[in-house]
């Protein structure tokens, strides 16, 4: 395996495009109302004003809430870590690491819930509240695309399952994968709060979710936030544009240029999505989690039928 | 072109899953239309190496029947009717999409036990339209608008269909034909019954039609 050298290039691709991936979003969204939208590295230049402010801290709260940036920061780039991209093996990898991978985006999830909740804010409680209640729908959804994939695959880490989907795998069972697709690009839109979901750019705090228990941040935690929001949602595209476009050609820049081209392409039908739909009514978003996760449990019965 | 039919009998699937989420009624008629086009689709999929004339026929009979007669009949109906959106159904929308994955797990299982190992058919046909069957009358029990039911009727003979076709292959020309007329005749009916409840009691929730009296 000549493609060992290359496994600290998923963290480098990682740690420098994700902004840029969410600049993708936002310029698609901006051409389809027919704006002309701020520009594709708004991100970066945000996350550099951020990190000159000083962080203003409000008195009732306390080291958890100066630790939820950093923990949710650090829990992410450990997830980037295990994350396999364009072919190139994760940085760490071992069997089971796909429980690790879920834990740690659990871990993150956790770190901006105590903080929010630290704040004593009802507002931010609210918010916590259903962070909980959608992540607790959405993870089950991932695990069952987890399952499916390692039973498609027969292995049980992210950078083995990832080099097994290739062509043959697509001509032998694809309705199983374009199913474990879409429920994964559910679980995408659900984990980044995107539009289905919740609205990014809401400035309501009646029906935010993930904006509103960021509120009480500022400065450089607010950077540290903004940057672990980007690089989850690097993680998890790269995790379907390993099942949707699998290019394995044995030339290392060919599969990175398509991978890269495919991350560019979830970017922007992300940005469609937002585009022509409206965000769900809460009561409804359950639904939407289910009906994921029944796509996966279908494509494991479609598999278990074969 | 085993792939093919197998195709079509998996997006068969994913039509009864929507099928079994939404609420809205247009959507409901073109998801049915195109439930019956993919059941019509089928059956020439699963022949397509030895196509004969019954079932170039039979096929494009069921795809316009179903696809876009049936269809327009119904949106006709739901025109008139001045309705959108099913009201508050038996079985909330999240726990039919729950129930309709047992169904479809039970649907697996019985499946494997029918002797019916040695025909070459698509592996998937015979569970989904099992399921699909089940879907259908699930709709007819859980849902509350008349319209909803018609659905539930027709997702049922789509199953009913595609189950024959995959375990009999052909069956004689004059049954199939009969079936089918049975079903237009079915729609048609049920349109106009529909069209005269919401026109009646502005309404087309069947479950209030058992306190009328005379």
């Amino acid at each position: 395996m000549t493609m060992y050298e290359y496994s600290c290039l998923p963290v480098v691709f990682g740690l420098t495009l994700a902004p840029f991936f969410l600049g993708i979003i936002n310029r698609t969204k901006a051409k389809v109302a027919g704006r002309q939208g701020q520009p594709l590295l708004q991100a970066y230049f945000d996350l550099w004003k951020l990190l000159h402010k000083g962080a203003v801290y409000s008195r009732t709260t306390t080291g958890i809430f100066i630790l939820g940036p950093v923990v949710g920061l650090a829990a992410i780039v450990a997830v980037l870590g295990l994350t396999p991209f364009a072919g190139c093996p994760p940085l760490f990898s071992f069997i089971g690491d796909l429980i690790l991978f879920a834990g740690l985006l659990g871990v993150m999830r956790f770190a901006t819930m105590i903080a929010a909740l630290d704040t004593g804010s009802s507002f931010e409680g609210m918010g916590a509240s259903r962070e909980a209640w959608f992540s607790s729908l959405a993870e089950p959804v991932l695990w069952l695309s987890f399952a499916v994939l390692a039973r498609l695959t027969g292995q049980f880490s992210l950078g083995a399952i990832q080099s097994e989907i290739g062509s043959a795998l697509w001509a032998a069972s694809a309705p199983e994968l374009a199913l474990t697709a879409l429920s994964l690009f559910a679980v995408f839109l659900a984990e980044n709060a995107r539009i289905p979901v919740d609205d990014p750019n809401t400035h309501l705090e009646l029906t935010m979710i993930h904006e509103v228990m960021v509120l009480d941040h500022s400065g450089p935690d607010f950077a540290f936030i903004q940057y672990a929001a980007a690089l989850k949602h690097w993680v998890l595209a790269s995790l379907l544009a390993g099942v949707i476009a699998p290019v394995h050609t044995g030339h290392a820049w060919i599969d990175i240029t398509a991978a890269l081209l495919t991350m560019a392409g979830i970017a922007v039908a992300t940005g469609l999505v937002e585009s022509v739909m409206a965000r769900l009514r809460l009561t409804r978003v359950p639904q939407l989690l289910v009906g994921a996760g029944a796509l996966g449990v279908m494509a494991f019965i479609v598999d278990i039928m074969r | 072109m085993n792939e093919v039919a197998d195709l079509m009998v998996v997006l068969m699937a994913m039509t009864n899953l929507i099928l079994l989420g939404t609420a809205r009624l247009t959507l409901g008629v073109r998801l049915v239309g195109a439930q019956g086009a993919l059941a019509g689709a089928y059956m020439f999929a699963a022949n397509a190496e030895h196509p004969t004339v019954h079932v170039l026929a039979l096929s494009a009979l069921i795809i316009v029947a179903k696809g876009l007669v049936f269809p327009k009949v119904l949106l006709r109906t739901l025109e008139k009717a001045e309705a959108r959106h099913e009201m508050e159904p038996y079985v909330p929308y999240s726990a039919s999409i729950l129930l309709g994955m047992v169904m479809l797990a039970s649907s697996v299982w019985v499946s494997s036990r029918l002797p019916i190992a040695g025909l070459t058919i698509p592996p998937s046909a015979v569970p989904i339209s099992i399921w699909t069957m089940f879907t259908g009358l699930f709709l007819v029990v859980a849902r509350r608008a008349a319209l909803t039911q018609v659905f539930g009727y027709l997702v049922l003979e789509n199953g009913i269909y595609v189950f024959g076709a995959a375990i009999a292959g052909e069956m004689p020309f004059l049954v199939e034909m009969g079936a089918l007329l049975d079903v237009f005749v079915a729609v048609f009916v049920m349109g106009v019954a529909v069209f005269h409840i919401s026109r009646e009691f502005e309404h087309m929730d069947t479950d209030r039609l058992s306190v009328l009296r005379d």
